[in-house]
C-alpha cells in the first residue's frame, strides 16, 4: 500500500465492502490512511489535553452517552451484527467506563491517545495497523473456511461467516473485534494505516473529523 | 437456515425451525422451483425494529440511573456476523421482552419508592407510632448513604418516656486520609 503523505489535509479513502455485506449493510462503509508516524511517549501538550478531556467527562455523561446519536448508532450495529452492547462494549462506552474507573484517561504513548481523543470528541472509534504488514487495501468481507486471523503460525481460527477486515493476503483484523497477531503498532512502527468503520447513523464528517483529530496528534508529536 | 445454527430460548427458536422444514417439506406448499424469496425486506423491517428498540432500552436506561439490579443484557448471537431472518426475529423478541421487564420492574419499584416517601412522611407526622423504623436513601431509589430512622430522644431516658423522633443520618462516612498517612515510614 502506498503510503498517503502526511499532509495538512489528510483524506481517508474507503475500502471495498463483500457485496453480501453491503447488501445488509448498505451504509456500512470502511475508511482507512496509511502515514508515517511512530508512537512514542506523548509530548506534554497531548498528555495536557487528555487531562482536559479526563475533567470534562462527567459519569452523567456515561449515562446519558447510549442516547447520543453517534454512541447509539453503534449500539444499535452492534446489535444488528449479533453482538451485546452491554458485554461487548462499543468503543466509546468502553473508554467512557474505564476512565470512570480509573478516574482519569491514562496516558499510554502517543498512538493510544491519540485514537482516546479522536474517539472522545468525535465519537468515531479509529484503530491502527503497522502498515509495513499490510498488504494492498483494506476491506470488510465474511470469513471464509479455515481461515486465521493474522498470518502469523500461532493465529487464533476465525469462525467461517464472521465479519473480518482484510488485505489483500487475508484477515487483519475481527469487525470491532481484536486485530491480528502481529499486525498491531509497535515501538518500532514508522507507517500505520489508521482505518475507521462508519455504521448508518454516523455523519461522514464526524468520521473525517476523527482522522482529522488523530493525524494532528500524530503529527504534531511524532518525529 | 441449518437447525444446528439456531439458538433455541423458550423453545422459539425449534418452533421457526420446525416451522420452516415443515414449509418446505409439504406437498403443495412453499416456493416454486427456480424462484427464490427475497427475505432482504423482511430483515431490514427487523432491524429498524431492533434499531428503535434499543432506543428504547436506552431511554429506560437513562430514567432507570441510579437504581441498580437491573439486568440489560440480551445475549449475544456469536457475532459478528450476517444474522439471518430467524436470528434477527428472535432478537427483536428478546429485546422486546427485556424491555417490557424492565419497565415492569421499574414500575414496581417506582411504586415502592412512593410508598417509601409516604412512609418517611407520616414518620415526621407521628414518630411515635413508628418506633425504630429505617427508610434509606436505596428504599427511595436514590444513591448516598442518607436515612431516616426513628430513634428516642436521650437514648434509654426518650425510650421510656416515649420520646420519640426522626434522625436524619449526615451521609456517607467521609473518605479516610492520604493514603501516605497509613502507610509505615521507612527510616
Amino acid at each position: 500500500m502506498d503510503p498517503t503523505e502526511l499532509t495538512e489535509d489528510p483524506r481517508p479513502v474507503a475500502g471495498a465492502v463483500a457485496p453480501e455485506v453491503a447488501s445488509e449493510f448498505p451504509e456500512l462503509r470502511l475508511l482507512s490512511l496509511t502515514l508515517h508516524a511512530t508512537s512514542p511517549r506523548s509530548p506534554r501538550e497531548v498528555r495536557q489535553r487528555l487531562k482536559d478531556l479526563s475533567d470534562r467527562f462527567k459519569g452523567a455523561q456515561a449515562v446519558a452517552m447510549r442516547r447520543q446519536p453517534i454512541p447509539w448508532a453503534y449500539r444499535v450495529f452492534y446489535r444488528h451484527i449479533g453482538l451485546d452492547p452491554e458485554t461487548d462494549r462499543p468503543p466509546m462506552e468502553a473508554l467512557a467506563l474505564d476512565r470512570l474507573l480509573k478516574g482519569h484517561f491514562r496516558s499510554q504513548s502517543l498512538l493510544d491517545d491519540a485514537l482516546t481523543i479522536a474517539l472522545m470528541e468525535t465519537g468515531v472509534p479509529l484503530w491502527a495497523l503497522d502498515a509495513d504488514t499490510v498488504h494492498g487495501d483494506l476491506a470488510i468481507r465474511l470469513a471464509r473456511q479455515d481461515e486465521a486471523l493474522g498470518r502469523a503460525s500461532t493465529a487464533p481460527p476465525l469462525p467461517e461467516g464472521g465479519l473480518v477486515i482484510v488485505d489483500g493476503e487475508g484477515p487483519v483484523a475481527v469487525l470491532f473485534g481484536p486485530i491480528a497477531p502481529g499486525h498491531g503498532v509497535t515501538p518500532k512502527t514508522t507507517r500505520m494505516t489508521l482505518f475507521a468503520l462508519q455504521v448508518a447513523g454516523v455523519p461522514e464528517i464526524f468520521v473525517e473529523e476523527a482522522f482529522w483529530e488523530c493525524v494532528s496528534i500524530l503529527g504534531a508529536g511524532g518525529p | 437456515m441449518s437447525p444446528a445454527a439456531v439458538r433455541l430460548p423458550r423453545g422459539r427458536g425449534l418452533f421457526v425451525v420446525l416451522l420452516t422444514e415443515e414449509l418446505q417439506q409439504a406437498p403443495g406448499i412453499g416456493v416454486l422451483p427456480g424462484v427464490e424469496v427475497d427475505e432482504s425486506a423482511a430483515r431490514r423491517t427487523l432491524r429498524t425494529q431492533i434499531a428503535r428498540l434499543e432506543s428504547e432500552l436506552g431511554a429506560a436506561f437513562t430514567s432507570a440511573f441510579p437504581r441498580v439490579g437491573l439486568e440489560w443484557s440480551v445475549p449475544s448471537r456469536g457475532g459478528p456476523r450476517l444474522l439471518g431472518l430467524g436470528e434477527l426475529e428472535m432478537l427483536r423478541d428478546d429485546l422486546a421482552e427485556r424491555l417490557a421487564g424492565i419497565r415492569r420492574e421499574l414500575a414496581r419499584r417506582a411504586g415502592q419508592e412512593d410508598e417509601a416517601r409516604r412512609l418517611i412522611e407520616h414518620m415526621l407526622a407521628d414518630p411515635a407510632a413508628h418506633k425504630w423504623v429505617r427508610v434509606t436513601n436505596a428504599d427511595l431509589g436514590l444513591t448516598g448513604c442518607r436515612n431516616w430512622h426513628v430513634r428516642p430522644r436521650l437514648g434509654l431516658i426518650g425510650m421510656l418516656m416515649g420520646w420519640w423522633r426522626v434522625k436524619v443520618s449526615s451521609g456517607c462516612p467521609l473518605p479516610r486520609g492520604p493514603a501516605r498517612s497509613r502507610r509505615p515510614r521507612v527510616a
